[in-house]
């Protein structure tokens, strides 16, 4: 009747499941009680979960992804303070069989469930602001993409109680990942939420590429572009050429898996190689679909606190485009180890080496935007010079790993591993950190509390460097990866700076908390009432915090970057008192198609896994009868008149000349 | 738009950097002398401490790399630091250029600077990736000595096929002589590894990797398996022991007379899953052993593994 | 009126990367041709590991002892065909004439049930001969490659089948007919797979 399900799945014997399962259950619990008790319900239905608006859905992602940050950073202080412990003939208190979830988790949620949905989030949020239009191409879709995501948080997590998690490290090498070696339903898990969560990220990257090359206010041409949206272009071209081939991987896993077939098993033909080609075809570009949009912030960031354009506008947008295509050309450094022979190692080598110097010519452009510049030192600003500082260490370990008879004495070991943390968090971690502290008063209406996000920064940065520096010197005494315990006494001092870093940064997640709340408590002081609280340079700062749904009630016309300093400059200190007329405005109306498509693929997932047979038939129909509703709806847009654009106009005019 | 660098605002901004300690510049301070610190202690044993030419090889590429991504890395750093300082907006002595934004001969300059370091660092990497090919015989005149080399879960085995013996977990040498290594793999994928002899091969059931190395010092050295293999991973450890001609000889000779013989039916004893627990060696090796694990006929009925 | 609002008034003097956000007809055209790219790059995955897998017989049936080349033609030419009468149903469906979408859609939809019957059968006929995809690694390859393409075809003649009823209930309003311009890629381009996949599958079978 349940397939493979039964009461066996759940680890009663594992108190520290059990212990964490009940307190996050609980917590659930308070929070609908609450919700359901204050009569939340018809508000959060209505203006959140249903919302097809860009702005909301990307404010979602993103807390979806802080609240797995939460999630993967508990697996990281589990991995941290059992390494503190496991030294020599000690054993710590994480068995093998729980130790080998906890990393395969740690990395598939930070890389997929954290990570992309910042950057994603970060996209959707400002991408239209910034083009100057109202919304994304495929406002419905976006709703599909968001939800497709939470879809697989919910079923990763789940795996945590029911069953368990795949225990082969975040990219489930075969042989390794087979039915053969792993007969549980743990890579089921890992498969099918990333599965799930990757259509909604490639329909994502569609969206957002249609966006970008199709939805630009008039006059605003390539090069008249925020840098912001380059790096995004450069990003959504990357998920679109990229995640079809984790797709089509994963299917094959699946097929082995599930139907008995020979892609990379070891007996009958199968090739576990071709797994990890194909598997890096797809994962080398994704570091940069991560990336790429935190150099954009970083872009933006400086240059509106320097106040000044950016440096070398021309070489950095060519840049952006060159990492682009080189990320397709260096996969095989992930694997130098494994054979291939000096001319195709060298190749990559010096390939990875090649995208090295866009990237050195980007920092080298961010040091000339700082330089004559008239810094303002906000918080972003301190994420940004934290990053420049940090990154660029992080891209020299890269750099060293890329000699190909260098990486053959640091592969999997601490040394990779402190690299890769090195550009994710001073990269891509500050960056999304440096974004949300930007774009929060645009979102929300008000700033965040400095003297907490300054704080909150130096948590960050100074547990990295106590965290991670370590590592590259447990790497060069010769550790590896994914190690549960350790015969070596020598290394557990540094095992336990390591396990301080952590707990510092732990501090600064906590503190973050601590500054949206004291932030929302302080919201009135610190309340934007111009819309341009940073004295910004492009489109989205022309808008009122928060913006309608509309985004822009005329769309603006466009004739060189850095529009909206261009306009602020024409128009001098005053207000143009300029009447204008005001027009009827089409707003995509509310759709629950996202939220049932997602209720629907959890059904189907979670019914796969357990070889529930009838599950999967309902949670396939249910998903086509959704879309089959979707089809035939005809009234997608609702139509905001004239009289109400013009009316919340002259309250904005209003309130702007009153400050 | 050519740039006039006024003369006097980088020499004042640097000597007001100097003068003034900023957090930056103490957190410059501490971190070079923590990374000098972590660098001494690392130098002691693993990858920087190696004995065997191939190690001392990848370890001058490590060094010299890094020298010169420092060269590089140190300044850009420094440079970071000073012009956040200098041009904050407090700065009255800081000139404010906000039409500052191109410079043809910075460009040059910037896309300059990256590109001679790879262009450097990419002959580097082309002569070491053929110098150092794994499966490269290494430039001796000495006879290499044959080991084969096979991952179980998880330990290691390895048959001399020329000697005629094997050995469990751990594996002697003689000092000064070329080892030319085969590794298959039964299961999954490992990676056979000894951080102070240098470069780590993979392990892969249905092929043969592989790997030449050589101890130009008698010692113990730790061996290990980089790449995840599953629960009993971490315990997956095995000693490199290279001796004198002399001791190694007596070595053979001993394995020769005690442990069991290692043919197709005692293999199958010892690919059942099992952590790692002690070394024994084998007296007899059955001919073509190594052979027929690494091709597909042996893969067929590899063990496979309960819940 | 600026240079800049003079210019974008006379349309044909400015370049279309300068004239604003495009119309809802070009915009889902373009987003359905990225999905099409995105799909080829999965085909482009499952040809990659067909051409490594394609000589992994496992001591099995091999590519040129299974495939009837006269069997391949008959689909080809139904599938191609399939693409034929799908231009003129597109073409109907421009000018508004209900009857004619009908007909040559109807007749898209046979043929491309022909196509897949014949597939199903060469697949039935290939696993009662002990030649299934759990076999060998190359039938592996075979039956996902060709399978996905068969998935497909079937995937589209639903959605036919929805866009048929669609234009029976809802008309040739501009959302059906942006769909029906979205279908009619898509068919064209399993259309341009499928040339791929005989030419490589059973062409190049050795």
């Amino acid at each position: 009747m349940l397939g493979r399900l039964s009461w066996a799945a759940i680890p009663f014997d594992v108190p520290v499941v059990m212990i964490a399962a009940g307190s996050v259950g609980f917590l659930i619990f308070c929070a609908l009680a609450l919700v359901t008790i204050k009569g939340w319900w018809p508000y959060l239905w209505r203006e959140w979960i249903t919302s097809v608006d860009h702005k909301r859905i990307g404010v979602m992602y993103i807390l979806l992804a802080l609240l797995m940050l939460v999630r993967g950073f508990s697996d990281a202080m589990l991995m941290r303070s059992q390494l503190a412990l496991a030294a020599g003939h000690a054993q710590g208190y994480l068995p093998p069989e729980h130790y080998d979830q906890i990393f395969s988790a740690h990395g598939t949620i930070m890389i997929f469930f954290v990570a992309m949905p910042f950057v994603v989030g970060l996209m959707n949020f400002v991408l239209p602001l910034q083009l100057g239009v109202r919304d994304v191409a495929f406002p419905v879709l976006n709703s599909v993409s968001f939800w497709l995501t939470a879809a697989g948080v919910l079923l990763v997590n789940v795996s945590l109680v029911v069953g368990e998690f795949a225990r082969t490290g975040w990219l489930a090498y075969p042989p390794l990942s087979e039915v053969a070696y792993s007969p549980g339903v743990g890579v089921d898990y890992y498969l099918w939420s990333l599965q799930i969560s990757g259509l909604g990220t490639l329909l994502s990257g569609i969206n957002l590429l249609t966006t970008i090359l199709k939805l630009r206010a008039p006059g605003m041409g390539y090069r008249r572009m925020p840098i912001f949206c380059w790096t995004a272009l450069a990003s959504n071209l990357l998920i679109v050429a990229s995640f079809p081939i984790l797709t089509a991987t994963f299917a094959m896993l699946l097929l082995d898996r599930y139907c008995g077939f020979h892609f990379f098993t070891n007996d009958l033909g199968g090739n576990p190689m071709m797994y990890i080609n194909l598997i890096w075809c797809w994962g080398h570009p994704e570091v940069y679909i991560l990336i790429l949009p935190a150099f954009g912030v970083f872009s933006e960031v400086v240059a509106t606190f320097s106040g000044k354009p950016l440096f070398g506008r021309r070489s950095m947008v060519m840049a952006t485009m060159v990492i682009c295509v080189l990320s397709f050309l260096v996969w095989l450094h992930h694997f130098f180890t494994m054979g291939a022979g000096a001319n195709v190692n060298a190749f990559f080598g010096i390939m990875t080496m090649i995208i090295a110097v866009p990237t050195g010519v980007k920092v080298f452009n961010w040091l000339f935007t700082l330089y004559g510049g008239h810094i303002r030192f906000t918080v972003p600003v301190y994420w940004a010079i934290g990053f420049m500082v940090t990154f660029v260490i992080g891209g020299m370990t890269g750099v060293l790993m890329a000699i190909p008879p260098a990486d053959f004495v640091l592969h999997n070991s601490l040394f990779l591993i402190a690299h890769f943390h090195n550009v994710a968090i001073g990269g891509v971690v500050f960056g999304v950190m440096a974004g949300i502290t930007y774009w929060f008063p645009k979102a929300f209406g008000f700033t965040l509390n400095e003297r907490l996000g300054k704080s909150v920064f130096w948590c960050w940065f100074l547990g990295f460097y106590l965290a991670f520096m370590p590592l590259y010197v447990l790497g060069l005494m010769g550790a590896t990866r994914r190690m549960q315990h350790y015969s070596n006494m020598q290394w557990q001092p540094l095992m336990l700076v390591a396990l301080a870093g952590a707990l510092l940064i732990l501090l600064g997640i906590a503190l973050t908390v601590v500054q949206f709340a004291v932030s929302i408590r302080q919201r009135e002081q610190n309340r934007d009432v111009t819309g341009d609280p940073w004295n910004g340079r492009t489109l989205e700062w022309s808008t009122p915090s928060p913006p309608p749904a509309w985004n822009f009630s005329h769309l603006p016309r466009v004739d060189r970057p850095d529009a909206f300093w261009a306009m602020k400059q024409q128009r001098g200190t005053s207000q143009s008192a300029v009447k204008r007329t005001y027009e009827t405005i089409q707003v995509p109306r509310n759709n629950p198609t996202g939220f049932y498509l997602a209720f629907f693929a959890v059904l189907l997932g979670f019914s796969l896994i357990w070889h529930i047979g009838w599950g999967a038939g309902l949670g396939l129909l249910g998903a086509i009868v959704v879309c089959l509703k979707q089809a035939w709806r005809t009234d997608g847009e609702i139509e905001v008149p004239a009289e109400k654009v013009a009316a919340f106009e002259r309250v904005r005019g209003g309130q702007e000349s009153a400050v | 738009m050519k740039t006039v660098m006024h003369a006097a605002s980088p020499g004042r901004m640097f000597l007001a950097v100097a003068r003034a300690p900023s957090a930056s510049a103490t957190w410059l301070r501490v971190m070079t002398m923590t990374c000098a610190a972590l660098m001494t202690a690392s130098c002691g044993e693993g990858v920087l401490d190696p004995h065997g030419p191939v190690g001392k090889a990848e370890r001058v590429i490590l060094y010299d790399s890094t020298a010169i991504m420092l060269a590089v890395i140190i300044p850009v750093i420094v440079l970071t630091l000073v012009f956040a300082w200098w041009f904050r907006a407090r700065n009255k002595q800081a000139r404010y250029r906000p039409d500052f934004e191109y410079s043809g001969r910075i460009e040059m300059i910037i896309w300059s600077i990256p590109a001679l370091v790879i262009l450097f660092l990419g002959g580097i990497a082309w002569t070491g990736s053929h110098d150092l090919d794994p499966p490269a015989p290494l430039k001796e005149s000495t006879a290499p000595l044959d080991i084969e080399v096979i991952s179980l879960d998880w330990r290691w085995l390895f048959i001399y096929p020329h000697e005629g013996i094997a050995s469990l977990n751990r594996v002697v040498v003689p000092v000064g002589v070329p080892l030319r290594f085969r590794l298959t793999s039964t299961t999954v994928m490992n990676s056979f590894f000894v951080p102070q002899l240098g470069t780590q091969i993979y392990t892969m059931p249905n092929m043969v990797t592989r790997l030449n190395l050589e101890a130009d010092q008698p010692g113990t050295f730790e061996g290990l398996s980089a790449q995840f293999s599953g629960d009993g991973f971490s315990d997956m450890r095995f000693d490199l022991v290279s001796t004198n001609a002399e001791a190694f000889k007596d070595w053979i000779n001993t394995a020769k007379t005690q442990g069991g013989v290692l043919d197709a039916s005692t293999f199958e004893e010892l690919n059942r899953p099992a952590k790692a627990d002690g070394a024994q060696t084998y007296a007899q090796v059955s001919e073509g052993l190594f052979d027929k694990i690494s091709l597909r006929s042996m893969a067929a009925v590899s063990p496979q593994r309960g819940q | 009126m600026s240079a800049t609002e003079q210019a974008l008034v006379t349309a044909d003097a400015v370049p279309l990367s300068l004239q604003g956000p495009a119309p809802k007809r070009v915009v889902a055209g373009y987003g359905f041709w990225l999905f099409l790219l995105s799909d080829i790059v999965i085909f482009a995955a499952l040809f990659a590991a067909y051409a490594v897998l394609s000589g992994e017989t496992a001591g099995g049936p091999t590519a040129a002892s299974l495939f009837d080349k006269q069997h391949v033609l008959i689909e080809t030419a139904c599938l191609l065909a399939s693409s034929v009468t799908c231009g003129f149903g597109s073409l109907a469906m421009q000018s508004g004439e209900r009857t004619s979408t009908y007909f040559w859609m109807t007749i898209t939809f046979i043929l491309g049930v022909a196509f897949l019957s014949l597939e199903v059968s060469e697949f039935a006929h290939m696993l009662s001969i002990g030649a299934g995809p759990s076999r060998s690694a190359f039938l592996s390859a075979f039956f996902t490659l060709v399978g996905t393409h068969g998935l497909h075809v079937t995937l589209g003649l639903c959605w036919l089948i929805v866009m048929l009823l669609q234009v029976a209930t809802l008309g040739f309003q501009p959302m059906v007919s942006r769909r029906f311009f979205c279908f009619g890629l898509f068919w064209h381009a399993l259309d341009i797979v499928w040339v791929g996949v005989f030419t490589i599958v059973y062409l190049g079978a050795h």
